[in-house]
């Protein structure tokens, strides 16, 4: 395991020292671009990512609460074949979490038919009783999807985690593309990149669409918890960029089940809610009663049927972590069809066997807390010391069942801008999936995360990683292909 | 039984309150063993009420006041004819499975006290178990005829001396599910453990769930099922979750809060 073995998806497999042959112009730019120029790039990029403010907050680090997250100028490229494959994939996926979410707090045809144990879902946190019974307009849920991807080869790509409640990063994959294209022009003439700046536009289109029946002309708002939010940027930036109200809590008032927005010029109705804030704080009066980031009332109007809510409340049970290891049965349940995009193989410490395997293991294999999220509260054994192995073998012995565990995959790398020149470096991939009332579509781009440290496996930015643009290209070399994947959603209860 | 309900709950603000949004929890549903003859609500100032259910399949009303208000009495009354069940509740409303009513909220959490107290039940057969666990709460606390403080855990009232209605049922629903048996608190309306004609708030119980028979009612503050004296509103994960009136003001300064409540029982 580790990085001899890993795929490049510049280079191609392990020890290829000529890049793939639909790159071959990626190639060339590498070797005919001065190392000292690609530096002054990044740095350029890095400048107007500070003054932009695009920031990020480090949990537990009150010294550093505001840095930027390092950016890498050599691309990440996706053909158009593999792109073609992989929103299939992504498209059944989300249409699995849309039709789970709609079952699970109605029907519950998935636990009558026996597919997932009960207490899974009754037992887990993150299963909200009390919005159970709701429907959201149009059925959909999860509006807006970043599914954590990781690669090991051409066509090789692994669900990693799906983030179905408030995914954030899509400001990066916006503000990274707009540093390549003004620092790197010439990639763009060397390749046929689908732009990503529409994702403004989709993402309004998406939440007029999923607007309560009968309203004409929707208003939408983007509800942020505030300017102390690590991703205040991002919140901001959408508002601005969709040209709608960037609001918080007190700015909305519930009346009448109907949900207003104060403005200087009087109350203007709200039909439609993105919000960047967590189910806990959306209403006192139904969630934490002290929160004071919350409309009273909002989940009323939600629930009379007055507003969308995106993401719908009570989502975080399609995305934790104890239910990620049944995707492949909850897609096969949904879809009909065996799952087009699989798993990372997953060990549920729950279970005695697969504890007594992990044990075994440790060294080998990567522990995840089943509600640890930002890359806390993990072991990654080919990396670990003895003295943090066996830290995580007590916490695994005390409480098995916190506790998910998986193969250390040979995550595909890219090179890498490094103090020593470039260098292959382990990335991720979190791609951007919209769900309207007419379907999914998956955006022809999205966030990689690099793992700056030598072999590092670990991609988060808490955690020293930083991002990179990811190309998705309209062609092979061949004809353009439509940039767009669009599908029409099935019916969800079918 | 007959009973007859009138509860009259009062809000009074040391300043003017520039809006008021309430969710109520004051209407009681059918089953088959509470019929409702008849069902007021009535509030004393121009508000908007919006009826619904919750996830718990609970009756709600939303109440939106628009201020400035100074005060708010919302008053309900009527009659409910309720059957003997020996404690079983029949046919209601239930959108939830058992199973979710094993988890533990910031009000009903365990600590190593009520771990304990919950593992000395002897072994035995489930309800005996329940009526056993029932006892030992009624046993181990004096009534507190006082009105309950309001966000008090079973962890802090299981300290105490003496607990309200409310919080004995709540360390009865926290222990039994340390016995890993479902549990839910109920809100509503009982003559039962009142201090002459009045209440300082609604009735609190428990109710658990025993296979083959369903939801049974347990009230540790009689040390008994609850039988055809009570008339059930609302049920939930926790007293804050039934709570009859949970609101949110804008507006500074302090509430008071009155309560006026009677209850009282008319023929067999």
């Amino acid at each position: 395991m580790g990085m001899r073995s890993a795929f490049d998806e510049i280079m191609g497999q392990a020890g290829s020292t000529t890049p793939r042959a639909e790159l071959a112009a990626l190639g060339n730019w590498i070797a005919t671009t001065p190392d000292a120029e690609l530096r002054r790039r990044q740095q350029s990029a890095e400048a107007t990512f500070r003054q932009l403010g695009i920031t990020f907050a480090v949990y537990g680090d009150s010294d550093a609460s505001e840095r930027i997250i390092p950016f890498d100028i050599v691309p990440r490229i996706f053909l158009a074949s593999e792109w073609a494959r992989l929103s299939e994939g992504l498209v059944q996926r989300v249409e699995a979490i849309n039709a789970f979410l709609h079952d699970i707090y109605g029907e519950r045809r998935i636990l009558s038919d026996g597919v997932l144990p009960p207490d899974l879902i009754f037992g887990n946190p993150q299963f909200r009783p009390e919005i159970a019974g709701i429907r959201p307009p149009h059925d959909v849920w999860a509006h807006i999807c970043g599914i954590d991807l990781v690669r090991t080869g051409p066509d090789d790509f692994f669900v990693l985690e799906d983030n179905a409640r408030t995914p954030s990063g899509v400001s990066y994959m916006l503000e990274n593309r707009e540093a390549m294209l003004r620092l790197c022009p010439e990639l763009f003439r060397d390749f046929r990149v689908a732009a990503v700046d529409s994702y403004p536009d989709r993402l309004l289109e998406t939440m007029k669409s999923v607007a309560p029946q009968g309203v004409a002309a929707p208003v939408c708002v983007v509800l942020t918890p505030g300017h102390y939010n690590s991703a205040y940027y991002e919140h901001s930036f959408l508002a601005d960029s969709m040209g709608v109200e960037l609001v918080e809590a007190a700015d909305l008032v519930v009346d009448d089940d109907i949900v207003w927005m104060r403005t200087i010029a009087g109350r203007v109705k709200v039909d439609v809610i993105y919000r960047r804030i967590d189910d806990d704080y959306l209403d006192p009066l139904v969630f934490r009663p002290d929160s004071m980031l919350g409309v009273p009332g909002l989940i009323a109007a939600y629930a009379a049927g007055n507003v969308a809510i995106l993401n719908a409340p009570g989502n975080g049970i399609a995305d934790d972590k104890a239910i990620y290891s049944y995707m492949p049965e909850i897609v096969k349940f949904y879809s009909g069809g065996e799952p087009k995009l699989p798993n990372v193989e997953t060990w549920r410490c729950r279970e005695p066997q697969a504890l007594k395997y992990v044990l075994d293991n440790l060294a080998d294999v990567v522990v995840k807390l089943v509600d640890g999220s930002g890359g806390y509260g993990m072991l990654v054994g080919p990396t670990a010391t003895k003295a943090e192995i066996e830290a995580f073998r007590a916490a695994l012995i005390a409480e098995p069942h916190r506790y998910i565990a998986q193969p250390t995959l040979a995550l595909s790398t890219v090179p890498t801008m490094t103090d020593a020149g470039l260098a292959p470096r382990h990335v991720d991939f979190r791609p951007f999936v919209l769900t309207g009332s007419k379907g999914v579509q998956v955006v022809p781009g999205g966030l990689t995360r690099v793992a700056l440290k030598e072999g590092s496996l670990v991609v988060n930015s808490s955690q020293g990683g930083g991002t990179k643009d990811s190309f998705v290209l309209m062609d092979d070399g061949a004809q353009p292909l439509e940039a767009q994947t669009q599908t029409q959603s099935q019916e969800q209860t079918a | 039984m007959r009973l007859s309900v009138d509860h009259r709950t009062t809000y009074r603000f040391s300043s003017p309150q520039a809006r008021l949004t309430q969710l109520l929890r004051l209407i009681p549903d059918g089953t088959h063993d509470q019929s409702v003859a008849s069902w007021n609500l009535h509030v004393d100032c121009d508000a908007r009420l919006r009826h619904g259910r919750d996830g718990f399949g609970n009756r709600t009303t939303m109440l939106y006041v628009e201020g400035p208000i100074e005060s708010i009495e919302i008053a309900v009354s009527g009659e409910v004819l309720t059957h003997s069940s020996n404690g079983v509740v029949h046919g209601a409303h239930e959108p939830l499975p058992p199973a979710v009513f094993l988890r533990a909220t910031p009000l009903t959490t365990p600590d190593a006290d009520i771990a304990a107290f919950a593992s000395a039940i002897p072994d035995g057969d489930p309800i005996t178990r329940l009526h056993a666990l029932n006892l030992a709460v009624h046993r181990r606390f004096a009534l507190d005829r006082g009105r309950a403080v309001a966000g008090r855990s079973a962890i802090t009232a299981f300290s105490q001396g003496a607990a309200s209605p409310r919080d004995m049922a709540q360390v009865f629903i926290t222990a039994a599910r340390v016995l890993d048996v479902p549990a839910r608190y109920v809100s509503g309306y009982s003559p039962v453990c009142a201090v002459g004609a009045g209440r300082p708030a609604p009735h609190g119980w428990a109710e658990a769930y025993v296979a083959g028979l369903g939801w049974v009612a347990f009230d540790p503050c009689t040390g008994l099922s609850a039988d055809e004296a009570y008339a059930r509103v609302a049920v939930a994960l926790d007293s804050a979750g039934a709570a009859p009136v949970a609101g949110s003001r804008l507006g500074e300064g302090e509430e008071m809060l009155d309560v006026d409540l009677h209850v009282d029982r008319s023929g067999q």
